[in-house]
């Protein structure tokens, strides 16, 4: 298994790369951590002409908090997840992604692979877009005109597909800070621990309601907006969600079995955001 | 700005294990088949080639990396370090290997050198990790001889004695 040909370009700054993007058109990708593009381009799942490498653009590489109103972690597109990971403030400022990290692939593919990168690949049971989604947090698109900010629910499209354009780099990702009042839950349930997810829960609980997402049953995260339920009226709102998501047999999981570790794991986070 | 086309030979140069080392590839080469067939450093193992196995594990600037979903002109002027850059010297083991052997930690040994280079980076950030948190690094590898249970007693074995607590298995060897 060995990626076919391509041009390489490795670029020292973001203006350079999006110069290269205006440029080149949709054959181009852009390598960051190369956790997924490469076993894509190994495997010969995809073969694209310009690999334009923003591994080493410094710019590029930043995790920082964003202080007002809607404070948020930025994250850049150099940014590593293990670096974000590490960052021993994490658990009080999104506490979420702390809970979601240790189910991200292993050790070895998140001290290489980006958080704008995972977010930019949009595979519908990957982990991180599922916290972005059910944070509401943001995308930064750029291109060499200027920039967008779309929000999650905006950004994933379906199975690999975003809004992005051809000639836009996912720049920043904007992860909310966690608010007082608010309470936060992770879960997933995967065949070996570090497998991609079959069914992946995330759970937000505020005064006014429940953020619930899923990842893995639709073609992309997706979210609702609950009341503070509980007991059966609570499994009756997961449930009708569970069958909105119209999951499909395939060689992991059958539907059924979907729908029902929505229904299971769906009840376990928001129970403990409410406990 | 780097910029080789599709097909060029590229000179690649990297300090491997602290020493200066060059070799020629394509943009395309992975880091694994680089190491191995470019520099002939054979102790890096090849196995599934996308990322899952653990087996071409090594260090680009000491941090733990699959070498098979990294392309070689990425650790142009890079530092990489592999399984034969462990031990100070020829013939000796470093005392994580020491305590692979002492374990009985490895059978085959196909997966041991990546397993290697990642609980080398990972004692150096976790000096004191649980058996959970061993087990769950560990989870990036894929042996199947060993049922991991001697590689996380050597691991854990590692740490404790580099932390000076002494185990029972480290004082009868």
């Amino acid at each position: 298994m060995k990626p076919q040909a391509f041009d390489y370009v490795r670029p020292d700054s973001a203006e350079e790369a999006l110069a290269l993007l205006a440029n080149s058109g949709p054959e181009a990708r852009i390598l960051a951590g190369g956790q997924s593009l490469m076993a894509v381009l190994n495997m010969r799942l995809a073969q694209p002409s310009l690999l334009i490498d923003i591994s080493r653009v410094p710019d590029l590489n930043y995790v920082k908090v964003k202080d007002g109103k809607d404070a948020y972690l930025a994250i850049g597109a150099a940014a590593t997840q293990a670096s974000v990971e590490w960052r021993s403030s994490l658990v009080q400022e999104v506490p979420l992604l702390a809970q979601a990290f240790p189910h991200i692939s292993h050790f070895q593919v998140r001290n290489r692979g980006t958080v704008c990168g995972s977010v930019a690949h949009a595979d519908p049971s990957a982990e991180l877009p599922l916290c972005l989604l059910a944070l509401g947090g943001q995308v930064v698109l750029r291109t060499r005109k200027g920039r967008r900010v779309l929000a999650a629910e905006d950004f994933f499209q379906g199975m690999l597909m975003t809004a992005r354009h051809a000639d836009e780099l996912v720049e920043e990702v904007r992860y909310p800070l966690a608010v007082a009042g608010q309470r936060y839950a992770f879960t997933e349930f995967s065949q070996r621990h570090g497998d991609f997810a079959i069914v992946a829960v995330a759970a937000v609980a505020g005064p006014d309601g429940i953020r619930f997402a899923v990842g893995g049953v639709a073609d992309r995260p997706r979210v609702i907006v609950l009341p503070r339920l509980q007991g059966s009226e609570l499994d009756g709102a997961i449930n009708d969600f569970a069958w909105d998501l119209e999951a499909r047999d395939d060689h992991h999981a059958s539907a059924a079995f979907r729908r029902q570790l929505v229904r299971r794991l769906g009840r376990e986070v928001i129970e403990r955001t409410m406990a | 700005m780097k910029k080789h086309v599709k097909g060029e030979v590229v000179r690649i140069q990297l300090r491997l294990n602290g020493e200066e080392r060059s070799a020629r590839c394509e943009p395309r080469t992975l880091l694994s088949d680089f190491l191995r067939d470019g520099l002939g450093a054979t102790g890096t193992h090849v196995g599934c080639e996308h990322g899952v196995c653990g087996a071409c594990t090594v260090q680009i600037d000491g941090v733990a990396s699959r070498a098979c979903l990294t392309l070689a002109v990425q650790v142009d002027g890079r530092a990489v370090d592999t399984v034969e850059g462990l031990a100070d010297e020829q013939d000796c083991l470093s005392d994580l290997q020491e305590a692979f052997r002492r374990n009985h930690a490895l059978q085959c040994g196909f997966c041991t050198a990546g397993i290697l280079m990642s609980c080398d980076d990972y004692l150096r950030r976790k000096p004191d990790p649980s058996e959970a948190e061993v087990r769950d690094m560990l989870s990036g590898h894929l042996c199947r001889c060993t049922g991991y249970t001697n590689i996380v007693k050597a691991v854990l074995e590692t740490a404790a004695a580099r932390l000076g607590r002494t185990t029972p298995a480290a004082a009868a060897a």
